[in-house]
């Protein structure tokens, strides 16, 4: 378990930028897809640390900040079903959605229950047959697998009780959205790491065919980022343009197959909403009908008004990369993680909150 | 062969008859059989000199049984580290068990065992104490309250409110390790650690600190909410900044491997066994080489100083070279997931 520690060597890191300022001579904007490396990145400043001629931008790599207010309705609704208890993950209780959150459903006594891995939540359908437990399946790639093996459980353990309200969302589509609309020009993209421990390399490397963008795939420490952003440069300076894996000790290139199968077997492919991006065709999963008896969708009547975003939170920009957390006004006065208005600010991963836990909004 | 009835706790067991007296006199006064308790009297009576510290705390850890310790364990060790943050010699103790009908004796005498070593080791006494059951659901399984009584030596005075600039932050051991094992037992996230819980009573290593130095300036253990969040309590108690250097804070491989997997921040796992110490500078070698000779305070380092600029804030200078604000924690740590 050495691995950990030489990995944050200050020696080494050192190396690194002193290596990626070198190098770097053209002016370049790299995205950093996920929440994860967001949160590395900013509580190691690495911003501070790259030349001028690198900007980082967030993308919308956060699991709770991209499920879109009407999925969220849709869970408080069910919430309020007599005799359903809804388990999410924990900090997904605390995002508003239209009209309420599912915090505030819990204390006006709706049955919401927290909990820390998928398999929770079937053992609870399990101890409570009499009533229905659905479970808010959120996340890319890398939940979609457990949230499959739940289901097939349930089928093996006879849980008749289980439900789970799929909002499962696939993370190269919506990258092809987003490079297709032009609203960001992007110069190298950091792939998700644990995503692609699933899906491996292959499914990223149309981006670099087709958009000409340099993609490599980064662990969470902070020399995997630094490292990920050395090989982005070196590509970038070489006029290059192709995936390589930063991070060899989680991804190989032909993925999780054993993961990827159990995903094949329960779910296919559907329209996803994004917050801030509206639907994306094919970048969603969706419980297929070998299974439908336990998506919850199917099998009961979620009755929702429609849908209203927060005023003058900018999620939907910043998850774009259009904007940052400093663009808005509401960021550190109304908005704060003891009193997020939106999810950016309420999930861990979350571009705002790492921007107000890690000083991005303070000036250190 | 027939099959083996576990013994249960009845909600009768709480309710004063008899089956609560053989439960009292069996597992808990037997176990902690001393003077003060033996009386059986509704209160424990004592005579003591000096200035007081006075703490009380409960303790609802789930699960109640985790590498390294159990609710017992953590009950007398958290109740008798909170006095030793006063720089108080914790002497005496009360129990309160709130029980989840339906616990099995097995575990409760296991608990109170445990209950009976920490207090053993760390010198105090289990005075008083008594014996709640509520019906399944209300509880989760058990949760103990306690208060605790010890003396503080003469010439002594330690508070949140005493570090000055200049001073030297020491922390006595790696971090995180309690977090980590506790996590690591909840269902879905027992990843194989051998990690155990820092769980320990720190009232002999404070006292051995005071010895060396009794200007020590202020105490704190970081528990929930972890070191982070007990240096930013401190910053702003005492109206000063905060600077620490994160190459020098001792953190375990297998902690550092776990939190990587769970997007966790070791800064804000928590500790059941660790001290922090605000030192004037002429002392601090001082302190530390006695914290080091102490089996709980081995891996003792000085990890930062006290400044005046910025007062409340709390500043690290991380493996890279760059400076990040280290924040109070808000709500709970979520394991990440994406
Ligand atoms: S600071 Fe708050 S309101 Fe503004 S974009 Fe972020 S989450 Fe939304």
């Amino acid at each position: 378990m050495k691995y950990i520690t030489e990995f944050r060597s200050s020696e080494l890191g050192e190396g690194l930028i002193a290596r990626i300022q070198q190098r770097s001579k053209r002016k370049v904007r790299f995205m950093e897809f996920c929440g994860g490396h967001t949160v590395t990145i900013f509580r190691y400043g690495i911003r501070q640390l790259l030349p001028p001629t690198i900007e980082m931008v967030s993308g919308p790599g956060c699991p709770i900040c991209v499920t879109a207010n009407a999925d969220l309705d849709k869970a408080i609704a069910l919430s309020q079903i007599p005799g359903v208890i809804v388990a999410t993950f924990g900090d997904m209780l605390k995002v508003p959605g239209s009209r309420s959150s599912l915090e505030k459903a819990k204390a006006e006594g709706a049955e919401v229950r927290t909990v820390y891995s998928t398999m929770d939540a079937l053992n609870i359908a399990e101890a409570n047959r009499d009533k229905s437990v659905v479970f808010m399946g959120i996340g890319f790639e890398t939940t979609a697998p457990t949230i499959a093996a739940s289901i097939l459980q349930a089928e093996e353990r006879g849980i008749e009780n289980y439900y789970v309200l799929s909002l499962h969302k696939l993370c190269p589509p919506v990258i092809k959205a987003l490079l297709d609309s032009g609203e960001v020009e992007l110069g190298g993209l950091v792939c998700p790491g644990h995503v692609s421990a699933i899906i491996g390399s292959h499914p990223w490397e149309f981006i670099a065919r087709e958009y000409g963008i340099p993609c490599v795939i980064s662990g969470f420490e902070p020399l995997d980022i630094l490292q990920c952003v050395e090989m982005l440069v070196e590509q970038v300076e070489k006029g290059e343009s192709r995936v390589e894996i930063a991070y060899r000790r989680g991804v190989r290139p032909e993925g999780n197959q054993i993961a990827l199968k159990l995903m094949e077997r329960v779910f296919e492919p559907s329209p996803a909403r994004w917050r801030g991006m509206g639907e994306i065709a094919g970048s969603g999963l969706k419980i297929n009908s070998k299974y439908q008896r336990f998506d919850a969708e199917a099998n009961f009547d979620i009755k929702t008004a429609p849908a209203v975003e927060h005023k003058g939170c900018i999620c939907g920009d910043i998850l774009r990369g259009v904007k940052t957390p400093a663009d808005c006004k509401l960021f550190g006065k109304a908005c704060t993680p003891q009193n997020p208005i939106g999810p950016c600010m309420v999930s861990a991963e979350g571009s705002c909150s790492a921007y107000y836990l890690y000083g991005g909004g303070r000036g250190g | 062969m027939g099959a083996v009835v576990e013994d249960k706790i009845l909600l009768a067991h709480g309710s004063g008859g008899k089956l609560s007296h053989d439960l009292v006199a069996k597992s808990f006064v037997k176990a902690l059989a001393n003077p003060l308790l033996n009386t059986l009297d509704d209160s424990a009576v004592f005579e003591l000199s000096g200035r007081l510290a006075f703490t009380t705390d409960s303790y609802v850890v789930s699960p109640i049984f985790f590498p390294g310790g159990d609710i017992g364990k953590l009950a007398v060790c958290g109740t008798v580290n909170d006095l030793a943050t006063s720089g108080a010699k914790p002497l005496y103790l009360s129990l309160s068990f709130i029980i989840e009908e339906g616990l099995s004796l097995n575990e409760l005498e296991k608990v109170v065992n445990s209950v009976r070593k920490a207090a053993g080791e760390a010198g105090v006494k289990i005075v008083t104490g008594d014996t709640k059951v509520v019906t399944r659901g209300s509880a989760d399984k058990l949760f103990i309250n306690t208060a605790g009584v010890g003396v503080i030596p003469e010439g002594v005075s330690i508070s949140g409110t005493n570090a000055k600039p200049g001073d030297r932050v020491i922390l006595s051991g790696a971090i995180g390790d309690h977090g980590i094992a506790v996590v690591s037992q909840r269902e879905g996230l027992s990843f194989a650690t051998k990690l155990k819980s820092d769980c320990a009573p720190l009232g002999g290593l404070v006292a051995e600190m005071l010895k060396a130095s009794p200007n020590i300036h202020a105490l704190r253990d970081p528990t929930r909410g972890g070191l982070a969040s007990s240096l930013n309590e401190l910053a702003q108690q005492s109206k000063v900044s905060i600077r620490i250097e994160e190459k020098e804070i001792p953190v375990r491989e297998a902690v550092l491997a776990a939190c990587e997997m769970l997007g966790f921040d070791p800064l804000y796992v928590a500790n059941e066994g660790k001290m922090i110490a605000i030192v004037p500078p002429e002392d601090a070698d001082k302190v530390l080489k006695a914290m080091r000779k102490n089996k709980y305070g081995r891996d003792a380092a000085i990890i930062g100083e006290v400044g005046a600029e910025k007062p409340g804030r709390v500043v690290m200078k991380t493996v890279l070279g760059s400076s990040r604000i280290v924040d109070m924690m808000v709500g709970d740590l979520l394991p990440r997931i994406c």
